[in-house]
């Protein structure tokens, strides 16, 4: 974990993995379509728009799954002062709203052909909801100050606010649901899955997650590189201010 | 504690001192409750039906306005570093000026809201129930706004940006506080339960907010 916190380092190491995990990522994505066009069957009743749960739910688990991470580094920019904490909080919070956008909608693609309407005040799709406006939020924040050391330390300030909320709001948006009308959420409880619908559904988990991990690396790559051309500039505008102050001198 | 509250004095004091527009929020208040039935039409009965939400989207939105200002005005006139330097601690000093805000923006709305809840045909339990709920659950609003405000405190314009960053952390004592009235209007519905859940997010916010917002300052003012 500290040898990575030099990014030269980090760039060697991943720079190395990537090719290797985005030609991974590209054979499994490849691999679940093919397993949930041709593996599954149709549903019984819900025909050929069950196959967008391979897209749906594991988007829905990244979408959780990426903020975790973000608490994560959050600790680690805040406790730890990992050079490469806040890098992270900062690729992932797009990917993550992506990600939670990519739920929103194919939730929205699924419910308008089985529920007969695009969107329902559900308790999960409202806390879905409110995890895409808390990404947006932290997407806010990062991009309103242009210093990348002063906005890390706030920033996971509030990941970490958000992270202590999302139970409550997840507790309280339940209870709101629960209040006005009861679930009408068709659910796949766990074991009941069919193993033809499982597996499908496992493998494009997987992909999504390395799809992640592809592209969670590549935006902390950019990142790395964006900072030290920031700092490049500064420094390269320094220089010449300072060399346009002793220029009269060098002229004598 | 006698810094503390000569904090508060001092913030109560420069609230209501002239040209600071402590009474702006009410304005707004007044403003929303006035525009809502203009939007929906004057049907009395669906007014009284959907008044106690009005009230309390009001009182959030009327909260949030005050907010950007709460360390930003001391920040950029050099006294939050003189207060900073006089050995209060941060959480405490973030507590005081809650409390101020509290006092100089959200009880006026507070006392405004009867006269709100008969523009709006709300019946006297309902609006003594929102009444009851808001002065339950506004601590709270005060609490996590105080960290978004500690987070922009840098940020110029910030006051919207802190509404974005606000409001989907305060849906929780929203729910809870119309999900209250709710069971004092209607039979069948629990009003405890809600009334309670408040009072935890309140003190709950109360105990953890200040440390929070304490810690983002000193990333923001680094």
């Amino acid at each position: 974990m500290w040898k990575l916190a030099n990014p030269t380092v980090f760039l060697g190491y991943t720079g190395r993995a990537l090719p290797v995990l985005w030609a991974s990522a590209l054979v499994l994505l490849v691999l679940s379509a093919w397993m949930a066009f041709f593996v599954a069957p149709q549903d019984y009743q819900q025909g050929n728009t069950v196959r967008i749960m391979f897209i749906h739910v594991p988007a829905a688990w990244l979408a959780m799954g990426c903020y975790a991470l973000m608490a994560v580094s959050a600790l680690g920019t805040l406790v730890w002062r990992h050079p490469l904490a806040d890098v992270s909080i900062k690729a992932a919070a797009p990917i993550g709203a992506v990600f939670t956008a990519v739920a929103l909608m194919t939730g929205a693609l699924w419910g308008k052909p089985m529920w007969g309407t695009w969107w329902v005040w559900d308790a999960r799709l409202t806390s879905v909801l409110v995890l895409f406006l808390m990404y947006l939020g932290l997407i806010a924040l990062q991009n309103a100050f242009e210093d990348p050391g002063r906005a890390a330390r706030i920033v996971a300030v509030l990941v970490l606010v958000g992270f202590v909320n999302i139970p409550i709001i997840k507790f309280s948006v339940d209870w709101w649901n629960t209040l006005h009308q009861p679930a009408s959420v068709v659910r796949f409880d766990g074991p009941t899955i069919h193993p033809t619908i499982l597996w499908p559904l496992l493998t494009s988990a997987v992909a999504f997650t390395v799809l992640f991990i592809c592209l969670h690396l590549t935006a902390m790559r950019a990142e790395i590189l964006r900072r030290r051309i920031r700092t490049m500039t500064v420094l390269t505008a320094q220089r010449a201010e300072s060399g346009a102050s002793f220029r009269p001198e060098a002229a004598e | 504690m006698t810094p503390f509250f000569t904090l508060v004095r001092r913030d109560v004091a420069l609230a209501f001192s002239a040209g600071s527009g402590a009474l702006l929020g009410v304005m707004f208040f007044l403003i929303v409750i006035v525009a809502l039935p203009l939007g929906i039409g004057p049907d009395l009965n669906l007014l009284a039906r959907l008044g106690p939400a009005f009230l309390w989207i009001g009182v959030l939105l009327s909260t949030l306005l005050a907010l950007d200002r709460l360390f930003q005005a001391d920040h950029d006139d050099g006294a939050l570093d003189l207060l900073t330097l006089s050995g209060l601690p941060l959480e405490l000093l973030v507590l005081a000026k809650c409390l101020a805000h509290w006092l100089t923006a959200v009880v006026p709305l507070i006392v405004a809201a009867p006269l709100m809840g008969l523009f709006l045909n709300v019946s006297p339990t309902a609006l003594g129930a929102t009444i009851l709920t808001v002065l339950v659950g506004s601590p709270a609003l005060t609490m996590i706004g105080a960290i978004g405000a500690a987070l922009t405190v840098t940020v110029r314009r910030g006051s919207l940006l802190l509404a974005i960053l606000i409001v989907p952390l305060t849906l929780p004592v929203l729910i809870f506080g119309i999900g209250a009235v709710n069971g004092a209007v209607v039979d069948g519905l629990p009003f405890r339960t809600p009334l309670l859940l408040l009072l935890a997010a309140s003190l709950a916010s109360v105990a953890i907010a200040p440390f929070a917002a304490a810690a983002a300052l000193r990333a923001a003012r680094g």
